[in-house]
C-alpha cells in the first residue's frame, strides 16, 4: 500500500516538531527516517501509524484520506523499540492478542488461531518458544515475536520505531538482514526509524534524511552518500573531514595548512571543504596543490582497511581528521602515533559562506 | 578485570566478596533487634497472656455468641469496605497517575490524609457528617439510608481508614506500566475495553489485590474511626475490636487476649496468603 504524506505540520507547545512534510512512499518500499534525536522521525512515524495526530496536512493510503482515521482501523503493524511485549502473555498468546481481541464474528476459529500462530511462530524461527514468557527471552527474540505479532494481522504497511536499538551490534545486524529477506518475500511497505546511519543505508531503498521537523533529503543510499544535498547531510552520513578558512581566489587556507583549487570556485569568502575519507590521500611530503599536514594520532586495524584519526599541525579543526589506507600500505609505510604526514585529496566538495548546495571540484 | 578488581590499586576491592555498605553483620543484627522488639516481643505477650487459659476456656471465650456475632460483622463491613476501596482506590489511582489538572499535588497529599488524622477524629467526623441532621445524613435520610449507628457507619468509618492502602499500592505499579504496550493493544485493533480487560488490569491485578488485603486487614482491627460512629449494638453494629476493649474493661485480660489472637490469625494467614500467590504470579512477568 503507498502511503503520501502532505503539508505534514505537528507541535508539542511552542516546540515545533514537524515542519511541512511532503512524502511519497510507493508500495512494496522499505523506506528508513534517519535523523538524530529531536529531528522528528519518530513523531512522522506515530502520525503515519496515527499513534499521534497531524496539526495540519494529510495522510493518504492507497490514495485514500486516512488523516482522521483511528489507530485501531488503519491497519498498520507497529513495532516498537523496546519491544513492548505483554509480560503476563505467553509469547504464543501474545501473536495471537490481535486475532483474539477481532469483533466475535470476524475472529477466526480457535483451531485457526492455533494455526496462524503455528505458521508466524515458525517465519520468525522461534516455534521452541510458544510457551515461554516474555522475560524468558533474549533481546533479539523479543523483537522476532513483536514482529511476528505486528504482521499476525496481515497489515499492508509494517512501521519499525528504532526496531534494532535497544539489540548489542550482532543481533542487530542478523536481525537487519533477516528483516530485509522478510519485507522482500512477503512485499508490504515498510517505514522504519534509526539514527544509526550504517542501518538506515543498508536496509533501505531510499532514506529520508530529517532534521530539526524538516526533510533535508530523499534518495538512495549510493545517491544520499556521493551527492548529498547540504552541510547536514554530508555531516550525517558518514565521516567527513573538514577545512575551514578563507577562500581568496583559487585558494582557501587556514594557518599552515592550504588548497589550491583547479578552477576557481564561484564564490570567494569564509568556506568549508568537505573531503570523504576515501577521497584523501596520505603521503609523507606534500604536493603542488595541497599543504595539509598532519599528525597520527590513533591508529584502527580491526576492518577490511586500516583506519587513521589524524591531527592538524599547525591549523584548526573541530574534529579530527580520518583517512584509510589499504593494509598493504599500512605494512610498506609502517606509521606510529606522533608521525607526520600531509593528506592529499582527490575529490572535494566546497561550500561558501552564503550558500547550501555544494560545489563539486575535481584534481586532474 | 579480575585483576584490576582484586588487584593492588584499590584497597577497598580486596574482598571481592564485600557488598558496598560494610558491616552486614551488624545491620542484619540490628534489624532483627528491632524486628523482635517491636513486634514480635508484643505478639508473643499476647499469646502468653492466653497461655493461662485451658483450651476449653480459650475456645469458650473466641465461640462466645456475642463475639461470634461480632466477627460476622466485622468480616462483612471490612469486606464491603475493602472491596469498595479496590474500586475506589483504583479509580484515584488511575486519575493521579493518568491525567495532569490543577490541584493534582493536593490531591495527592490529601490521600494521606486518613493515615495522619487520628482515628477518634474521623469517627467523631464522620459520625457527625452522617448523623441525621448531618450534612450527609440529612440527604441521606430523605432517601430513606440511614449511615450513622448502623452497620453501614461500620463500613463508612472502614474505607475512609484504609482507602490509602489501595492507592498508594496502585500507584506506582500504573506509574510503570509503559504506554507502548496499551498503544500496541490499541494498533492491533482492540477496543478501551479489552485493552483494560487485557492489558492493563493483568498487570494492576497483583498490586491491587496487595492493597485490597492491606485495607480489609487494616479494616479487621480498625477501633478508634469506628466505634463513633457504629452505635455498638450488641449483635447487630459491635465489631471485634470493641469486644476485646470490653473484655479489658472487664479486667480479663485473658479474653482479650484470646479474641485478639483471633484478629492477630486471620490477618496473619491473609497476608501470607496474599504473599504467596503474588510471588507466583510475578515470577511469571519477571522470569525465573
Amino acid at each position: 500500500m503507498s502511503i503520501t504524506l502532505e503539508q505534514i505540520d505537528k507541535s508539542f507547545g511552542a516546540f515545533k516538531a514537524l515542519q511541512g512534510i511532503e512524502l511519497d512512499i510507493p508500495d512494496g518500499e522499505l523506506i528508513g527516517l534517519l535523523g538524530p534525536s529531536g529531528s522528528g522521525k519518530t513523531t512522522l512515524l506515530r502520525i503515519i501509524a496515527g499513534l499521534e495526530s497531524a496539526d495540519s496536512g494529510r495522510i493518504l493510503f492507497h490514495g485514500e484520506d486516512v488523516t482522521r482515521r483511528h489507530v485501531r482501523e488503519r491497519r498498520v503493524g507497529f513495532v516498537f523499540q523496546h519491544y513492548a511485549l505483554f509480560r503476563h502473555m505467553t509469547v504464543a498468546q501474545n501473536i495471537a492478542f490481535g486475532l483474539d481481541v477481532l469483533p466475535r464474528k470476524q475472529r477466526p476459529s480457535a483451531a485457526e488461531i492455533r494455526q496462524r500462530v503455528g505458521n508466524l511462530l515458525e517465519m520468525v524461527q522461534l516455534s521452541h518458544l510458544a510457551d515461554r514468557f516474555p522475560a524468558q527471552l533474549s533481546g533479539g527474540q523479543k523483537q522476532r515475536i513483536a514482529l511476528a505479532r505486528a504482521l499476525a494481522m496481515q497489515p499492508q504497511v509494517l512501521l519499525l520505531d528504532e526496531p534494532f536499538g535497544a539489540l548489542d551490534a550482532r543481533v542487530r545486524k542478523d536481525l537487519r538482514r533477516w528483516l530485509r529477506s522478510l519485507h522482500d518475500e512477503l512485499n508490504f511497505t515498510s517505514v522504519f526509524v534509526t539514527h544509526d546511519q550504517e542501518e538506515a543505508l543498508e536496509l533501505s531503498d531510499r532514506v529520508v534524511v530529517m532534521s530539526a521537523g524538516h526533510i533535508e533529503q530523499v534518495d538512495t543510499p549510493e545517491a544520499l552518500y556521493a551527492k548529498p544535498d547540504s552541510r547536514f547531510v554530508f555531516d550525517f552520513l558518514g565521516h567527513v573531514n573538514v577545512l575551514q578558512g578563507s577562500l581568496v581566489g583559487n585558494r582557501l587556507a587556514s594557518g599552515d595548512a592550504w588548497v589550491q583549487f583547479p578552477e576557481e570556485p564561484a564564490a570567494a569568502g569564509e568556506a568549508q571543504l568537505y573531503l570523504r575519507p576515501h577521497e584523501v590521500r596520505l603521503q609523507l611530503s606534500p604536493v603542488g596543490h595541497a599543504h595539509l599536514p598532519l599528525q597520527v594520532e590513533a591508529i584502527n586495524l580491526i576492518g577490511a582497511e586500516v583506519r587513521l584519526e589524524l591531527r592538524p599541525c599547525g591549523w584548526q579543526c573541530d574534529t579530527l581528521w580520518e583517512v584509510g589506507i589499504t593494509h598493504a600500505e599500512y605494512h610498506s609505510w609502517q606509521p606510529r602515533r606522533g608521525d607526520r604526514c600531509f593528506a592529499v585529496p582527490d575529490v572535494g566538495h566546497l561550500f561558501v559562506a552564503g550558500h547550501t548546495q555544494p560545489q563539486t571540484l575535481y584534481w586532474g | 578485570m579480575s585483576e584490576l578488581s582484586g588487584g593492588r590499586w584499590s584497597p577497598l576491592r580486596r574482598n571481592p566478596g564485600k557488598r558496598v555498605l560494610p558491616g552486614f553483620a551488624l545491620s542484619m543484627g540490628i534489624s532483627l533487634l528491632f524486628i523482635s522488639l517491636i513486634l514480635l516481643l508484643p505478639v508473643t505477650g499476647l499469646l502468653v497472656q492466653t497461655a493461662g487459659m485451658s483450651w476449653e476456656q480459650y475456645w469458650g471465650v473466641i465461640t462466645d455468641e456475642r463475639v461470634v456475632a461480632s466477627y460476622k460483622v466485622t468480616l462483612w463491613a471490612a469486606g464491603i469496605a475493602s472491596l469498595f476501596n479496590g474500586i475506589a482506590g483504583l479509580l484515584l489511582a488511575w486519575v493521579l497517575v493518568r491525567y495532569e489538572f490543577p490541584g493534582k499535588r493536593l490531591i495527592d497529599a490529601l490521600i494521606d490524609l486518613p493515615f495522619a488524622l487520628p482515628t477518634a477524629v474521623a469517627g467523631i467526623t464522620l459520625a457527625a457528617l452522617f448523623a441525621e441532621n448531618g450534612w450527609y445524613g440529612q440527604l441521606l435520610a430523605e432517601l430513606g439510608i440511614k449511615v450513622a449507628f448502623t452497620p453501614l457507619g461500620i463500613v463508612v468509618a472502614m474505607s475512609f481508614t484504609s482507602l490509602p492502602f489501595v492507592v498508594r499500592t496502585v500507584q506506582p505499579v500504573l506509574e510503570d506500566l509503559p504506554v507502548e504496550d496499551e498503544e500496541a493493544a490499541i494498533s492491533m485493533g482492540a477496543s478501551d475495553l479489552a485493552v483494560f480487560r487485557r492489558i492493563l488490569f493483568p498487570s494492576l491485578w497483583p498490586a491491587l489485590m496487595t492493597g485490597v488485603a492491606l485495607s480489609f486487614t487494616r479494616s479487621l482491627g480498625e477501633f478508634g474511626a469506628v466505634i463513633f460512629i457504629a452505635g455498638n449494638m450488641p449483635y447487630v453494629s459491635e465489631i471485634t475490636s470493641l469486644m476485646i476493649f470490653i473484655r479489658l474493661q472487664e479486667f480479663d485480660y485473658g479474653a482479650a487476649s484470646a479474641i485478639a489472637s483471633v484478629v492477630l490469625i486471620a490477618s496473619l494467614v491473609l497476608l501470607l496468603a496474599i504473599n504467596l500467590w503474588q510471588a507466583r504470579y510475578l515470577r511469571r512477568l519477571h522470569g525465573r
